[in-house]
């Protein structure tokens, strides 16, 4: 056995092999790392792109010099006496209208004022440039802005305003804002939650609660498995057929008698995210209604209560905490959502809010979509603006999520 | 009744006879503030079979994983004194213990194959330890192996599959195989019979015996039968009397003399049965 | 007043009444109930069910109609419903590319990443970097078609020249879908590399292995049944993907394999169009149910495929 050659390597050999390995292993072990951070780097990007669209200098240009219109600076005046200018300059007609659809005495003294920048002055935003170039070649555009637009001015503007979030839709993209389709969203959020609350958490029940391990029971869990892959488009697509077209008498409320609508609601638009987002809640419900120790159960029937009054008395309430925080994260899924709500027929222009679940509807994504799809700059700084009120919406929701998921979770039983 | 091993030396507690192949010196083995193991000394004989034996949580497997540093992996780990390899501290500073586990294999309790074949299972620890032949060189290592684990002729004809179709005894023997296709000098093993029946306890305890000639073998057991039939010189650890669940040798000697004439009244007491 | 007969013939009936009370009662509300929650359960079933009874039902108008012929629509290369060509190789040509390009750059991104976090990450960093990429996922897929359009595909053009890089191509919308389904593939390979036992990692660390080694060579192939599956549903995911190609990749099909040049994908099409003027029972308006039942099935047998990989190559380790 000693005399056999050892076909390894030994001594000093042994040595500078092992190192060798040694150094494979950092190098690789830096590459995980590097694909790991990519992801994370990826993320900055995106972020640094869209926040370097949402603010920037941009070139603006006055059609009617403020100077005819007021010896201060307009900034200055007070709402009265900008409410007065454009009673001055405006016609009869125009000056009601804008009164009718909000009253003077209900818009903020930057409404009044932005409405006297864009009906009086006529403010018209020629040009701007993305945070980076605003902050490193402040120079170099002055002077190109000097050169091809001598009547312009530049001005730092913040795309992302209190009045960006409160104003509604406009064809200038300098004079658009998101209220419609931030409204839209949170209506179609909540009715789609009345929908699949419900039925996702009955459902869990019956899976849980009800069901044996029985071919109904796999075939159910299949299905859900295989809904949950299913890409949200073709659920645009079933919708479209069921809700707008086959069912349009219900959701149009032609049932219900009213005339002007068609299919195209915030009803079918619910309904069909509904049926989205099912799959997470009855997932994440069935987790929380499993998590609950079976001595509970066994208490509440050991006292003779029904499987029912067990389960709502004494099972739902201690799953709460998690069916809130899977339907927190099937919210936050819903809000993102487009294609689907493309195909039901969401619009992209409405400037009136939303009165009813058979009105037409919009919302943030839509209105992200549609901006970033026209070609005019402007468009992209307002789109960025509208991105960026979406992600902290997104962000205080799972942030609320996983507070509350450690919250509930420390509890213990 | 307890069978003995047949005695050729008579020690005094914890010198050796022989060759020495690894030599404890008071040893202290921590997990971060807690120790585990307190004062060892030992030396272990060369290509002899040491068994240390013990109640459940006195620190064995402990002892025996910081042979090949496999605690190294806990990161709260942490080792005062020294275990000498051939004269070399497997602890100092610049000992690599990559090196240290080509060095010191180690069976574990429940048989870990790898999910490849039978003949990768062997021929891969050979591979990434440099190994440098033709295939034909290979072939032949891969037999020795499996000769020197006394699972040749049963496997001969199925080489190329799964390791996970053997039984649990050919599968633990395959597991001995890969460890000795690298050439260890000492090999460990951990309750390596605790998962297997009577009959593949029997056929591991007498490939031990064949492999004491070529490789030093470390046994930790909780069967005192098989330390007893199997073991040159067996170790005995117990936790310290201050009840802190620390633990230590208390008695080192040759088989015979500790089951049958111990010195220390807490080892009498365990291997007659009648605690632990 | 009660006699005392009276007292006791109505023990006896209480008692009595008591006796039969024990068999078991029908319960109104609890069975009202019981078929509530039972409809609840279902409604996954018929949900499906309506998929594909909608998706077929259209489709089926769309192939009788005499217009259309089931065999050019798999096998001709044009897709202009003016001139009443309907070959759907164009669409499903840009979303193959689409796919490929993304898979290409998630799964190695995915699988190195979950490495790391299975095999070297300390349990701290684990806790700080697995959130940071949940976050990645939970990006709205308009936000990514925004940063395709403004961020890379500019960047794209600035390396490779504006000659070879439209405007809007296929790389950048892959690019994006790539990072956008890289946390799903992370995610799921590295619950596969964590479920690999550690007494595998221990019997190749015994042998004098590194952890590259162990990791590579060891764990990698243990759980290579959970990879594929990550690798398939990445797939699934990146084929049915919409909004990132509808606002980068272009409009209009358009059958070639050249990542720089625009093109339309299956769900990017039926995005286009059903966002115009679509009027119901027009050909139109079936051949996007044609389309949207081909994806459906596309990404349903990947889904399948994948949870049959799991089950039938689940490695045992026992």
């Amino acid at each position: 056995m000693s005399t056999e050659k050892s076909y390894m390597p030994e001594g000093a050999q042994l040595k500078a092999f092992i190192d060798s390995r040694h150094r494979w292993g950092m190098i690789w072990q830096s590459v995980f790392l590097l694909a790991t951070c990519i992801g994370i780097l990826a993320l900055t990007a995106l972020i640094y792109n869209v926040v370097d669209s949402a603010f920037g200098l941009v070139v603006v240009e006055d059609r009617i010099d403020p100077a005819t219109i007021s010896t201060r600076p307009l900034e200055e005046l007070s709402k009265d006496e900008l409410v007065a200018i454009l009673q001055a300059n405006l016609s009869e007609g125009a000056f009601n209208k804008l009164n009718t659809d909000q009253p003077y005495t209900s818009r903020s003294k930057e409404n009044v004022l932005e409405v006297v920048y864009e009906r009086v002055v006529r403010r018209e935003v020629e040009g701007s440039y993305s945070l980076t170039d605003s902050l490193l070649r402040r120079a170099e555009i002055e002077q190109e802005v000097a050169q091809e637009n001598p009547n312009a001015k530049l001005i730092f503007r913040s795309w992302l305003t209190p009045q960006f979030l409160t104003t509604p839709m406009a064809s200038k993209p300098e004079f658009a804002g998101i209220r419609t389709a931030l409204l839209g969203s949170i209506a179609l959020v909540m009715l789609t939650m009345l929908f699949a609350l419900p039925v996702g958490i009955g459902a869990a029940v019956y899976l849980h609660e009800y069901a044996s391990q029985s071919f109904i029971y796999k075939l159910i869990e299949t299905n859900i498995y295989n809904l949950a892959g299913v890409p949200s488009i073709v659920y645009g697509m079933l919708g479209l057929a069921v809700f707008v077209r086959a069912l349009e008498g219900l959701t149009s409320g032609a049932w219900f008698g009213v005339t002007d609508s068609n299919g195209r609601t915030i009803l079918s638009a619910s309904m069909t995210m509904a049926l989205l987002i099912l799959p997470i809640i009855i997932v994440n419900a069935k987790e929380a209604i499993k998590a609950v120790p079976d001595s509970f159960r066994q208490a509440a029937y050991g006292l003779g209560a029904t499987k029912w009054q067990t389960i709502w008395a004494h099972v739902l309430p201690n799953a709460l905490p998690g069916i809130l925080t899977g339907s927190i994260l099937a919210i936050s899924r819903a809000i993102g959502e487009t294609a689907p709500l493309v195909v039901v027929g969401a619009s992209t222009f409405i400037t009136v809010d939303p009165d009813s679940v058979f009105s037409k509807f919009t919302a943030l994504p839509i209105q992200i979509y549609s901006w970033t799809a026209r070609p005019q700059a402007e468009f992209r700084n307002i789109a960025a603006a509208a991105i960026i009120a979406l992600l902290v919406l997104l962000l205080t929701m799972n942030a609320s999520a996983i507070i509350l998921r450690n919250r509930f979770s420390r509890r213990s039983y | 009744m307890i069978n003995v091993a047949s005695a050729t030396q008579t020690h005094t507690n914890g010198h050796a006879n022989g060759p020495v192949a690894i030599e404890v010196r008071n040893l202290k083995f921590f997990y971060g503030n807690f120790k585990a193991i307190t004062d060892v000394n030992m030396q272990i004989e060369e290509k002899r079979i040491t068994a240390i034996i013990g109640p459940s949580g006195c620190g064995k497997s402990t002892l025996l994983r910081a042979f090949n540093r496999m605690n190294d992996f806990v990161s709260s780990a942490r080792v005062e004194g020294e275990i000498l390899l051939h004269g070399r501290n497997l602890y100092a500073e610049d000992v690599d213990p990559v090196e240290v586990r080509r060095r010191v294999g180690m069976v574990f309790q429940k048989p870990n194959p790898f999910p490849k074949s039978i003949y990768e299972n062997i021929a891969w620890g050979a591979r990434i330890n440099g190994f440098k032949g033709t295939k034909a060189d290979m072939d032949d290592l891969v037999e020795r192996s499996l000769r020197g684990a006394a699972l040749w002729e049963e496997v001969k004809d199925k080489l190329k599959e799964s390791g996970y179709s053997l039984s649990g005894g050919q599968q633990q023997r395959l597991c001995i195989a890969r460890t000795i296709a690298v050439k260890p000098e000492i090999i460990l093993m951990d309750e390596p019979c605790s998962a297997l029946d009577p009959m593949a306890t029997l056929k591991i305890e007498e490939l031990m015996q064949e492999l004491k000639k070529d490789y030093t073998i470390i046994i930790v057991t909780h069967n005192m039968q098989q330390a007893a039939r199997v073991s040159d010189k067996t170790a005995m650890m117990m936790l310290t009397p201050d009840g802190k669940r620390c633990g230590t040798v208390i008695e080192f000697d040759a088989t015979n003399i500790i089951f049958t004439r111990p010195k220390d009244k807490r080892t009498e007491d365990y291997v007659s049965g009648r605690f632990g | 007043m009660a006699t005392s007969t009276d007292i006791q013939t109505r023990l006896a009936t209480t008692s009595q009444l008591r006796l039969n009370q024990l068999t078991k009662k029908f319960r109104l509300g609890e069975s009202v109930i019981q078929t509530l929650i039972f409809t609840c359960g279902a409604i996954s079933i018929v949900i499906t069910s309506a998929i594909v009874v909608v998706l077929g039902q259209e489709a089926f108008l769309f192939f009788s109609n005499p217009e259309v012929n089931l065999i050019d629509f798999f096998t001709t290369t044009k897709w202009s419903p003016n001139i009443l060509q309907f070959g759907i190789w164009p669409l499903v040509t840009s979303t193959l590319v689409t796919s490929f390009i993304a898979i290409l750059t998630a799964m190695p991104l995915g699988l190195c990443a979950a490495i790391f976090l299975s095999e070297y990450a300390t349990e701290r960093v684990k806790g700080l970097l697995k959130p940071t990429l949940e976050v990645l996922a939970g990006v709205p897929t308009v936000v990514y078609g925004y940063f395709a359009l403004t961020f890379v595909t500019p960047f794209l053009r600035n390396i490779f020249g504006r000659e070879t890089v439209e405007i809007y191509n296929m790389l950048s919308a892959g690019l994006v879908i790539g990072i956008m389904i890289m946390p799903l593939v992370t995610s799921m390979s590295e619950d596969a590399l964590s479920a690999v036992p550690r007494a595998l990692r221990e019997g190749a660390y015994g042998l004098g292995a590194t952890k590259l080694e162990t990791a590579i060579q060891v764990v990698v192939p243990a759980a290579f049944s959970g990879i594929v599956a990550a690798f398939i549903i990445g797939i699934s995911r990146a084929f049915g993907e919409t909004m990132i190609v509808a606002i980068a990749a272009g409009a209009g099909p358009k059958l070639t394999l050249n990542p720089f040049s625009a093109a339309e994908t299956m769900a990017g099409h039926i995005v286009r169009i059903s966002g115009g003027d679509l009027s119901y029972a027009s050909l139109d308006y079936e051949s996007l149910f044609a389309i949207a039942l081909l994806l459906f099935v596309i990404t349903l047998t990947l889904n399948l495929i994948s949870r049959y990989v799991v089950n039938r190559f689940r490695e045992q380790y026992e």
